[in-house]
């Protein structure tokens, strides 16, 4: 079989349809798992053994079983409870959710990386709680974590076309059932697989420059 | 829940599988962690430029794309793969490409001074790495290697997408028989939470292993010094 | 300054241990040596010989150019111009027949190194290896010998070092001396021809640096290999050398046996740098 130009020129249109769900759903999942991995680092650091345990169990739990099966979960057991929600939304929440995990850890390395003498100048200008955390250490352990996030942010990417298990029309989903229809799969596919190429390797470049930009502080 | 658990078998034929593809995938990736890995901290030009053309594509796709390329596109220009090898290719290419940036970091953060004692020791170029860099270099990768590991055990689940019969693929088996979907789910994730928690025993205890080879961690014997020094280390109190 | 003393104090070692030592050891020969890192001349043709057998020390301030000399007959560095000679042959260079020179291969490199033996500043003992492995792997992966030989080697050695207990320990139990005193045996288990001292005190806490001098002159005594050794420690530079060279920008100011270069430097930059060394 020969690679069909006028055919991938047909279906580029369908595909790159594919690629904005591709986008909005990781870029909605990524601000899920910005704010929701804040959350579980906060809850780690409470005094209560029993929220901090929880949680951290919690996050391990989620951390180590695959994303696939979460979406499942999202998508065909919330409505058993009441919840039903429609593909792209469970999709969105399963990413954030699951990624929200990963930037927990990042998040608590950050703040555990902040120099002891920073806590100490606030403890000696008297700050008050809150201002210490939002003022000082916060600003200075997500400065120092920007380019980690941002390898997150293309992981999640490329775990994104696990969203065609829950009926999702993402880029790949749009790619196989195209190809399911014409039983011509090699066109949509590769043009799939060298997109995700091209934007994983543009923001990984991205992503060092933001380290050589951080790197000093 | 009682149907679930009837269909136990299903279950430990899924977890099998799982099992199954995540050692095949494994040592496929370890083997091109190391070659490439290797690659990287090569003198010669066109080697690392090898490593890197390696490493930023496969790091670069997505494992479901890959997968779906090895299993729906390259049949049709005459590669067939069953899905096994098209898993277990696709899996071992995409780690693989993270495995080798994790060896080439720990070679080269493997002190100069080591190396120039091997020149000094007058060592071959291979006794130099076989002897002296690369078992100083595993203590390095081990805890990279461990998350990777989790990782590529997670990615199984992807297979079920091309109907292997792995734990999530049973799982669907038996949601659809039993509508069972709640602790269905359920069984399943805990399974796969055990097989994460094993896997992360393995590699605590090579890295002990690994610790013990390079003189570090707990004295072996009559050392009060160190016992000491691992006492002091486990009181360490978050702020 | 202290009086000077007879450098051949009557040592309770071997009787024939004579100034022209007869030794089996190679002579070393620097040949309008360039070393260059970057646009610094680390270097700049320098020439200089060192006889068969003969303990050299090179003093100067740091940057001067001694340890570069330690690291090229270590072929650690390589060489920017200029001809190293071991014996009657080049290191750097491999002789085609006709009298010309070329750049030699790692082939020859491997050759030349087998005579050659160096003592680091941070000892670099290999970390994933207990004494006895660092002391047997060079002896039975290098020189083929076989693993009881290895052995033999490294307990008597062990003894000569005074760490014979310590045969099964790991580096990273031992003190910074006891580790350069197995770095030492280490060295010698190749029974190298040349030994590169570099500064073999340095990295010690000062009650652990003359157990390692009293060590090494031991060493001296006994054995007749040619001996390099760089060190900021003036009364081991005296004790243990037949000459000392003392160096500044890449090139020799002054040279000349110890009693005289520490006795009675002609140059102002050796009485510069002697009153700096001695005043700490």
């Amino acid at each position: 079989m020969e690679w069909d130009w006028t055919y991938t020129g047909e279906i580029l249109p369908d595909l790159l349809n594919g690629l904005r769900v591709t986008v909005t759903a990781t870029i909605a999942g990524y601000a899920i798992a910005l704010v929701l991995g804040l959350v579980w680092t906060l809850l780690r650091r409470t005094p209560s053994r029993i929220v901090n345990q929880t949680v951290r169990w919690v996050t391990e739990f989620i951390r180590s079983t695959p994303l696939l099966v979460q979406l499942f979960f999202i998508y065909y057991v919330m409505p058993t409870f009441g919840v039903t929600l429609g593909p792209l939304v469970a999709g969105i929440i399963g990413l954030g959710l699951h990624y929200s995990t990963y930037t927990a850890e990042v998040y608590r390395a950050g703040i555990a990386d902040v120099p002891k003498g920073q806590w100490e100048a606030c403890t000696a200008l008297n700050l008050p709680r809150s201002r210490t955390w939002l003022d000082v250490i916060l600003p200075q352990a997500i400065r120092r974590v920007v380019p980690t996030l941002g390898n997150y942010l293309i992981a999640m990417f490329k775990d994104s076309p696990l969203l065609l298990a829950i009926n999702v029309l993402e880029l790949l989903g749009t790619a196989y059932q195209i190809g399911a229809q014409t039983l011509k799969f090699l066109e949509p596919i590769t043009v799939v697989g060298l997109l995700f190429v091209a934007v994983s390797v543009v923001s990984s470049i991205l992503v060092r420059r933001l380290e050589k930009r951080y790197a000093t502080y | 829940m009682t149907d679930v658990l009837d269909s136990y078998r299903l279950l430990l034929q899924g977890a099998w599988i799982t099992v199954q593809l995540t050692v095949l995938g494994s040592a496929l990736a370890l083997v091109l962690a190391l070659v490439f890995g290797l690659a990287g901290t090569s003198a010669r030009v066109w080697v690392r430029a090898l490593n890197r053309v390696y490493v930023e594509f496969f790091r670069g796709t997505a494992t479901l794309v890959l997968m779906y390329w090895f299993f729906y596109a390259l049949p049709l220009v005459g590669f067939r793969f069953t899905p096994m090898a098209a898993a277990v290719l696709s899996l071992g290419l995409n780690i693989g490409a993270y495995g080798a940036e994790v060896v080439r970091g720990s070679l080269n953060a493997v002190p100069k001074a080591q190396y120039e004692a091997t020149v000094a020791l007058n060592f071959s170029p291979f006794q130099r790495m076989r002897r002296v860099l690369l078992p100083q270099a595993v203590a390095l990768m081990l805890p990279p290697f461990g998350n990777l590991l989790i990782e590529l055990m997670k990615g199984t689940a992807i297979v079920s997408l091309i109907t292997i019969g792995d734990l999530t693929f049973r799982a669907q088996q038996i949601r659809g028989a039993t509508g069972e979907t709640l602790w269905t789910f359920v069984a399943i994730l805990v399974l796969y939470f055990v097989i994460a928690q094993v896997l992360q025993l393995g590699v605590r205890f090579a890295e002990r292993r690994v610790d013990r080879m390079l003189g570090r961690g707990p004295a072996p014997k009559d050392d009060p010094g160190a016992v000491v020094a691992a006492g002091a280390s486990g009181t360490g109190v978050n702020p | 300054m202290p009086p000077t003393e007879p450098t051949d104090t009557p040592s309770p070692s071997k009787a024939g241990d004579a100034v022209p030592r007869v030794s089996d050891a190679p002579g070393i020969r620097f040949e309008k040596v360039v070393k260059r890192f970057g646009s610094n001349v680390v270097l700049r043709e320098l020439d200089f010989t060192v006889a068969p057998g003969e303990r050299v020390t090179l003093i100067g301030p740091s940057g001067s150019g001694k340890t570069t000399i330690l690291r090229l007959l270590m072929t650690l560095e390589k060489l920017d111009d200029g001809v190293i000679w071991i014996g009657d042959r080049p290191l750097w260079h491999q002789d085609k027949g006709d009298g010309k020179l070329v750049p030699a291969g790692q082939k020859h490199l491997h050759e030349m190194r087998k005579q050659v033996g160096m003592v680091f500043q941070q000892f670099n003992l290999f970390p994933n290896m207990n004494v006895r492995r660092n002391l047997t792997e060079g002896p039975v992966r290098v020189l083929g010998l076989s693993k009881d030989e290895a052995n033999a080697r490294a307990q008597e050695l062990l003894e000569l070092v005074g760490l014979s207990d310590k045969i099964d320990d790991h580096p990273a139990r031992l003190s910074g001396g006891q580790q350069q005193r197995v770095a030492i045996a280490r060295a010698l288990a190749m029974r190298p021809k040349v030994l590169l001292l570099d500064e073999v005190t340095s990295a010690l806490d000062p009650e652990l640096v003359v157990g390692v001098q009293d060590l090494l002159r031991d060493i001296a005594r006994q054995t007749d290999v040619t001996l390099l050794c760089v060190t900021h420690e003036m009364h081991f530079a005296r004790d243990i050398s037949d000459r000392v060279l003392m160096f500044d920008q890449g090139q020799i100011v002054e040279e000349g046996p110890p009693e005289q270069i520490f006795g009675s430097p002609s140059e102002q930059r050796t009485r510069d740098f002697l009153q700096a060394v001695l005043a700490t």
